[in-house]
């Protein structure tokens, strides 16, 4: 159980032995994406034909056209970036504003609103979707029966999906700062502002500080789930489809080992981004 | 090493040469002890001497190296501590939150399969002898300090085990509490009658609770006696350094009469000593004086006939109601000595700077060879 | 920050109403008033082209239609199967993790556990869809090494949407779990042990009620997601998935029945806060604790 209990030798093995199946069982997905973005073969499938780069860099006389000649792959890339730069920038900024509110503000009704905060992630990212789009196109409708004026901007788009993701990740990057801002030793404010700091000065120098880690954290976590969200985008999405739309397109139609490439492109990157995190992490721990 | 009594009852866990070995040093070596029945054993030893690893393999939590663990008669060796005839009292309690103070006595006896009503009943039973009678329905953290101390200790004895291994419970209460808590503890063991062996750092615990105390050092014992042993006749420069205050003294031997050896500081200063064994002329030695040995005088004449007087300038007044006390500094060498203030208020106009007069009975200072560095 | 200095009530004040704008702007425009607008859709009719009257029509279509509420009732039941095969597989892992190595081995397996996870839930699928369809890897194997004798569809079964579904839930699971086997004190388990106990009485006793809050809180969010999942049972379960995100796709987007699609929302928002209203209840946990623990 623990391991000042004495272990009987074959509980240790089948331990050993589950561990292995289930990290077997977490990457070979992931291995088999990374290993067919480089197969030799119009489909993402055995056998193995032969390494190829076609699927990122194309092959003209093959017919083959790469991740890197896919306009509409490249463009949904660029869609899904901007769309999360959007719901990052959002929610961080909420997410601090809201730390302070519930951490040092207080009013009436404070413990309601707290609650109504966790109340987006308790609902399926489907009918936050829905919801959205049904709200936002009654108010589209009245604006245009009342007054003769298009909103176009809450019509099935971008700004819709960018107000449908931010709507539960605001939630998360709340929960987030908060939580450090609780641990704030207030104390360390009194002294500044004792050694004759404005209370500007503080929120500067000492405070926002303090939070940096919790904002950091939860932008690359917004950022993250904003880039793979699909169940709220699918309900609220245009004609300008992010990267989880389009892949979800092609997957169905039978893809080529494209989708393979730019997964294996996404899988990079993600890692990337975690790697740096936990290098932040790792030197604030020392 | 057995502290035998003249009855000379079986012991109730006997050690032999137990040694356990971590990576980068050794915890506990070769060490051999006994227990007699019915009698508090302490472990007294600075924290990293190894007594928190010893307790842990009697209770089965590690296995030692080499050597064997017989407790009630019966080799411990290849026995999970879930079957051993031993209960602990964990340092941090680790009563169970999860379950009322009554479930948390009865826990044991639900293992062993006795019945509902039945352990409930003993539970209860138990409870009242650690007078806490009617609080078998609170939670855990309804409890006072002391409080959950008793419901850890009900919770172990009320499976009657040969012995009772508590790993510093004390620790963790604030000073009042444990002042009260020792006598609690004293008073419930001999109700008991259980054997206890217990750990701790602090030596005022060890000497008031126990009818034998070993000091830990280094994975070994220093010494294994009564408290007044390890008082007034430490074996061990270790010992008498660990074990109540005293004033160390180091220096060289310039003369010895008999058990008596006179030494001298490198600064000059000159004292005789006890030597708890011979000791030749230019040995390095370390001697201590207990405060309360030393005798203070306005006028020389006043301190008993034969002892050495020495002179020193008060150099500050430390008091603490019983335990007060006076700084001084011998006049010549300027060593810092402490001497106890009388209980009797006698000394208690001292000014600081004022000379004064002071000696002590050679028989009551002890000196050993100094044993280089030691922790 | 935001303490009211006396004398400067009013300051105070516009300070807290600037503070809160975002916060209700947020809840209310985009949480609150949405929901209540799909429930006022959902309770009405579309008696002639832009004429709408009150109705009950759309809860009694789902009642009256059995293939809708077929679906529906099969999605809670495959997900409470999804949620308790999480629970199963992760609890191993999370202890080991937790409790039996220490130092950078502990941390090293945690963050190898979470790393498919910053992978996005279409690339992982892709992945089992490569492995599993007939011409996929897993069946061409199964195949070549003679256990069957020609490559079977491996995809499209209810076990599949069950493996997908479980694959992309152990993350919220191992963590709270973790998180709960990590705050649990070594000298309980060990007092427990000590005082006769043995691995089921004292995972029975000792464990499990311990590590309840973090249970709930994985098996909450666990459900919650499998119920609204549309990737997963879709691309795995293909025609057969018949997943009830599914029905409110294809009345919303597909039939342009909003009144309909609304219904079936609300249903499936009733399940879902139903089923962590129970999880709550059955753990005696608050909301607040669980959701801040997830």
């Amino acid at each position: 159980m623990i391991p000042s209990l004495p272990t009987p030798r074959w509980l240790r093995a089948t331990t050993l032995l589950y561990l292995g199946a289930f990290l077997l069982f977490l990457f070979l997905p992931l291995i088999t994406v990374g290993v067919f973005a480089f197969n030799d073969a119009p489909y993402p499938a055995p056998p193995w034909k032969g390494f190829t780069l076609d699927w990122f860099v194309g092959n003209e006389p093959a017919g083959r056209t790469g991740l890197f000649g896919d306009e509409e792959l490249l463009s949904s890339i660029w869609t899904s970036f901007v769309v999360a730069c959007w719901v990052t920038g959002l929610s961080v900024a909420v997410g601090t504003l809201n730390a302070f509110l519930m951490e040092r503000a207080r009013f009436r009704g404070k413990e309601a609103l707290s609650m109504l905060m966790l109340v987006p992630l308790v609902i399926p990212g489907v009918i936050l979707g829905i919801s959205i789009l049904a709200f936002a196109s009654r108010i589209a409708e009245f604006a245009s029966d009342v007054a003769g004026i298009e909103l176009e901007f809450l019509r099935p788009g971008l700004p819709l999906v960018v107000l449908g993701q931010f709507s539960y990740i605001a939630a998360i990057a709340t929960i987030t700062i908060s939580a450090r801002l609780k641990r704030f030793d207030r104390t360390l404010e009194e002294a500044a502002l004792n050694l004759g700091a404005s209370r500007a000065a503080v929120l500067r120098t000492i405070t926002l500080p303090y939070l940096r880690p919790a904002m950091i954290g939860s932008a690359a976590i917004a950022f993250l789930m904003s880039f793979e969200n699909f169940n709220t985008t699918l309900m609220l999405v245009g004609a300008d489809a992010p990267l989880t739309i389009m892949m979800y397109g092609r997957m169905r139609e039978g893809a080529t080992p494209v989708l393979n490439a730019v997964s294996l492109f996404l899988m990079v990157a993600s890692a990337l981004l975690a790697l740096t995190l936990m290098r932040r992490s790792d030197r604030r721990a020392e | 090493m057995s502290a035998a009594a003249p009855e000379a009852a079986a012991p109730d866990l006997e050690v032999r040469s137990v040694v356990k070995r971590f990576t980068d040093h050794v915890a506990v070596d070769a060490l051999s002890f006994s227990v007699r029945r019915g009698s508090f054993f302490s472990i007294l030893g600075p924290s990293g001497c190894g007594k928190t690893t010893l307790l842990r393999m009697i209770a089965g939590f590690i296995q030692p190296d080499d050597g064997d663990i017989v407790i009630g008669g019966r080799s411990m060796s290849g026995v999970a501590p879930n079957r051993r005839p031993v209960n602990m009292v964990f340092q941090q309690l680790a009563l169970f939150p999860m379950m009322s103070v009554g479930e948390n006595v009865a826990f044991g006896l639900a293992r062993r399969g006795v019945a509902r009503a039945e352990r409930l009943r003993r539970a209860e039973a138990m409870l009242e002898r650690v007078s806490l009678s009617g609080a078998g329905h609170k939670r855990v953290d309804e409890l006072s300090g002391g409080q959950r101390q008793r419901v850890a200790i009900a919770r172990s004895l009320v499976l009657e085990p040969t012995l009772l291994l508590l790993d510093e419970p004390l620790g963790a209460l604030d000073l009042k509490l444990r002042e009260h808590m020792k006598i609690e503890l004293k008073q419930l063991q001999a109700a008991f009658g259980t054997t206890f062996v217990y750990i701790t750092h602090d030596q005022s615990e060890a000497l008031v609770l126990s009818d034998h105390v070993a000091v830990m050092n280094r994975g070994r014992f220093e010494q294994v006696g009564t408290p007044q042993e390890l008082y007034y006749a430490p074996a061990t420069a270790f010992v008498a350094g660990f074990v109540g205050a005293n004033n160390r003294i180091a220096g060289t031997v310039t003369a010895v009469d008999g058990p008596i050896a006179e030494l001298v500081t490198g600064d000059g200063w000159s004292i005789r000593a006890r030597c708890s064994r011979p000791l030749a002329t230019g040995a390095a030695v370390e001697a201590f004086v207990r405060p309360e040995v030393a005798m203070l005088a306005r006028v020389a004449g006043e301190l008993p006939a034969g002892q050495t007087v020495h002179v020193g300038i008060v150099e500050s007044l430390l008091f603490d109601g019983a335990n007060s006390a006076v700084l001084l500094r011998e006049r010549q060498s300027r060593f810092e000595f402490r001497i106890a203030l009388p209980q009797t208020g006698r000394f208690a106009d001292l000014k600081v700077a004022e000379q004064i007069f002071f000696s002590f009975d050679p028989e009551r200072a002890v000196c050993f060879a100094a044993a280089g560095d030691h922790g | 920050m935001v303490d009211t200095p006396a004398g400067g009530a009013w300051k105070g004040r516009l300070m807290l109403g600037l503070m809160l704008a975002p916060a209700v702007l947020w809840l209310f425009a985009l949480i609150v008033l949405p929901h209540v607008d799909l429930a006022l859709l959902s309770f009405r009719e579309r008696l002639a082209p832009r004429q709408y009257g009150a109705s009950l029509a759309q809860y009694r279509t789902f009642f009256g239609e059995p293939l809708y509420w077929h679906v529906f009732v099969r999605t809670a039941v495959m997900s409470a199967i999804a949620t308790a095969l999480t629970l199963l597989f992760a609890f191993p892992v999370a202890w080991t993790i937790a409790k039996l190595t220490r130092g950078r081995t502990s941390a090293l397996l945690f963050v190898v556990c979470l790393i498919p996870f910053w992978v996005s839930e279409t690339v992982r699928t892709l992945g089992w869809m490569i492995l599993l369809r007939e011409s996929g890897v897993l069946p061409q194997l199964l195949a070549h090494l003679g256990v069957t004798d020609v490559p079977v569809e491996l995809l499209y079964h209810d076990a599949t949407i069950l493996v997908g579904l479980v694959y992309t839930s152990l993350l919220f699971m191992v963590v709270p779990l973790v998180n709960s086997f990590e705050s649990l004190d070594n000298s309980l388990i060990e007092a427990a042990y000590d005082l006769g106990g043995n691995a089921g009485s004292i995972l029975r006793e000792i464990v499990i009620p311990h590590a309840t809050p973090g249970i709930t809180a994985g098996c909450i969010v666990v459900f919650m997601l499998t119920l609204g999942n549309y990737l997963t049972p879709n691309l795995l379960g293909g025609k057969n998935s018949q997943w009830f995100t599914e029905q409110i796709y294809t009345q919303f987007i597909t039939r342009f029945n909003w009144e309909q699609g609304a219904a079936f929302g609300f249903l499936l928002l009733a399940l879902s806060t139903a089923m962590v209203w129970v999880g709550l209840k059955a753990s005696g946990q608050r909301f607040g604790d669980v959701m801040r623990r997830a």
